[in-house]
């Protein structure tokens, strides 16, 4: 089994009130919430814990894209993985951009062909379709969210794949001279994962025998990653192939502690503000129209209007959305939830919400030395995904 | 064809291979009605009342409501070149093209192109420009409840739009009618950049009609509808919101009918 450390890069310092005046930590949370001094300081401080991680034993790092909100400081992951590309030794993550926001996916192209390159390959390319938050902050028309989704993959790939210059006629893309310098390092193109909340489109797609891109699910309960890990494995089975544990991906917040006493004590306010303030936005700016097709809007809008309100770290834990407590508890949690559901990679998220740098350096400590190994020596991330039981 | 009622049925029509559903009902000449962007459930009062002088025709826009969603709509353009083709299909010449909202904005770009086939424009209340620093209220950053009680000047008449229940087929309905909105209206939001530069075009007489405490697209639109579509007339309407259709049924219908039937416009 393989692990990257996952960082969103919040705002940790936001003022915790916002939400006696605003409903929202994206889209229209006024910026003046940002403190100049404190942003430089917190970038400086998260780029230091990833390159912690990486030096830890982590298998490498993992960063994404997020526009307009406290959030997640990434708007250009580039940028971010620019500054690890040198000092980081294992995997680079960029999971991924947010391919349907942009005016040119050429930009991804060269991107990545550049963090390839100077990495040597050691470049996990990402692609995502950005959350519905951020077709309005955006500007981007979330009807066609999915149709450029595909069209800018599609020129993406063969702009890394296809010897230059060529057209490429997209609808929504038409590029007299596709000439992308540099190349990407890896060959045919750097390994793709897609990262999502869930979706059978996503997961059909990702999965067909002509791709069969690594599947990451997102921050969900377990019984979520369960549902659609299982019908990856299923769609694998249905083009023909058994898919590896390697194909899955589970990203979640994990905090590590002495003791399970402990571990809860120490996560409980940063895990909460986490879901409560960081996370907070109300549905009609989650899902734009189009967004997701009429059947999923309606079955995420019940599911998501069930649990509205606040949401307690005891429920986070109950759900399986959070893992917390000392190395044993963890390492067995994850061997359990492994064995039955056959991811092969594992993105921990070790700072979360408020969590301050002494916790998370700590989290990553422990579990860089007491978790890692054990599942190590218990998982193969090479081996077939276990079937699961129906 | 179905029978609704003696007035009026409804009808599906092939147009552009999207078969597209609508109201027809009453006698006289040919009055075609471009819905705003929640659609038409039913057939109303008002529509009676117009019924009893004119032909009047509710379509359901494609991509919403009872229409199918057509794999080439992408922008507004699209419905205005449909409209002009539905316009030929039935045969109509001579037609009063009354449009509200999203549906103004439609009869705005179709008469840019052609008004070959138009008597008189009414608009009412019509999206579809931009006047820079006078806002409109963003109906797709807001809740379904917010937007509906933002559209009317009486809030009790929201709070009993509201009231509605909503069954499995009208919430499909509602999530249809949203996402053809989004299709052709998110960006930029509610108005075409180019449409200004060509209102000029419209040589048929034109009025437009706005609620006075619109508090989805300000009144103040108004002026500059009049200001790009020569000799158009400006009338608003006091105590009353973006759906002058609804909130003031009889005082919509006077105007409408008072502008149609002028001597000259």
């Amino acid at each position: 089994m393989k692990f990257y450390a996952f960082h969103l890069m919040p705002y940790a310092d936001l003022d915790p009130q916002y939400t006696e005046k605003y409903d929202s930590a994206w889209v229209t949370l006024p910026n003046t919430y940002f403190d100049r001094e404190r942003g430089h300081a917190l970038y400086n401080r998260y780029l230091d814990e990833l390159e912690l991680a990486d030096a830890a034993g982590f298998d490498g790092v993992c960063v994404n894209e997020h526009h307009q909100n406290a959030y997640g400081l990434m708007p250009i992951p580039g940028i971010i993985a620019g500054a690890l590309s040198r000092r980081v030794k294992g995997k680079l993550l960029v999971l991924g951009r947010a391919l349907p926001l942009l005016n040119n996916p050429l930009t991804v192209a060269e991107e990545y062909a550049m963090l390839d390159q100077i990495t040597g390959g050691r470049l996990i390319a990402g692609f995502v379709r950005g959350i519905g938050a951020e077709y309005h902050s955006w500007g981007v028309n979330p009807t066609e969210s999915h149709d450029r989704f595909h069209e800018a993959h599609d020129l993406i790939i063969q702009a890394w794949t296809k010897a230059g210059p060529f057209h490429f006629e997209g609808k929504y893309y038409d590029f007299e001279y596709v000439n992308t310098w540099p190349r990407v390092f890896q060959e045919p193109h750097p390994p793709i994962w897609i990262p999502s909340q869930g979706s059978s489109e996503t997961i059909i797609w990702a999965s067909a025998a002509e791709r069969r891109y690594t599947y990451l699910q997102t921050f969900s309960p377990i019984a979520t990653v369960r549902r659609y890990m299982q019908m990856y494995k299923a769609e694998a089975q249905k083009a023909g192939y058994t898919a590896t544990a390697a194909q899955l991906g589970w990203s979640v917040p994990i905090y590590v502690a002495e003791s399970d006493e402990r571990a809860k004590e120490e996560a409980r306010p940063h895990i909460e503000a986490f879901v409560n303030k960081f996370l907070r936005m109300p549905l009609d700016m989650l899902l734009p129209p189009g967004y997701t097709t009429l059947a999923s809007m309606k079955g995420v809008m019940q599911a998501k209007a069930a649990l509205s309100g606040t949401q307690t770290m005891d429920q986070l834990l109950e759900r399986g959305t959070f893992i917390c407590g000392s190395p044993q508890t963890v390492r067995e949690t994850i061997l359990a939830y492994q064995r039955e559901i056959g991811f092969g990679n594992l993105l921990p998220v070790m700072q979360f919400g408020t969590l301050p740098h002494d916790l998370t350096a700590k989290n990553i400590e422990l579990f860089a030395t007491q978790v890692i190994p054990f599942l190590r020596d218990h998982v193969d991330a090479d081996a077939p995904a276990v079937p699961t039981p129906a | 064809m179905t029978a609704l009622t003696q007035n009026h049925a409804r009808h599906t029509l092939t147009v552009d291979g999207c078969a597209t559903s609508y109201l027809r009902g009453g006698t006289g000449p040919p009055l075609l009605f471009l819905h705003g962007s929640g659609g038409v459930a039913a057939w109303l009062p008002w529509m009676d009342r117009l019924a009893e002088r004119y032909d009047v025709i509710i379509p359901d826009h494609p991509g919403w409501g009872r229409s199918e969603m057509p794999a080439w709509l992408d922008t507004i353009h699209d419905l205005a070149y449909f409209y002009l083709d539905f316009i030929e299909a039935l045969g109509l010449a001579q037609v009063d093209l009354v449009g509200n909202s999203l549906g103004g904005w439609i009869a705005c770009e179709l008469a840019v192109r052609s008004t070959i086939a138009l008597r008189r424009l009414v608009l009412v209340s019509p999206a579809g420009l931009r006047v820079p620093g006078v806002r409109k209220f963003d109906i797709f950053a807001h809740s379904h409840e917010d937007v509906t009680r933002r559209l009317f000047h009486d809030p009790a008449l929201a709070e009993r739009v509201l009231a509605q229940p909503v069954d499995e087929a009208a919430l499909d309905l509602q999530l249809k009618n949203r996402f053809a909105t989004a299709r052709v209206a998110w960006q930029p939001r509610l108005y075409d950049p180019h449409l200004a530069k060509w209102l000029h075009r419209i040589d048929v007489p034109t009025l437009i009609l706005w609620g006075e405490d619109d508090a989805l697209l300000p009144a103040a639109y108004a002026a500059e509808f009049a200001r790009l579509i020569p000799g158009a007339r400006v009338a608003t309407i006091p105590q009353c919101g973006h759906l002058p259709h609804v909130e003031k049924p009889a005082v919509f219908a006077q105007h409408v009918e008072a502008f149609l039937t002028r001597e000259s416009a």
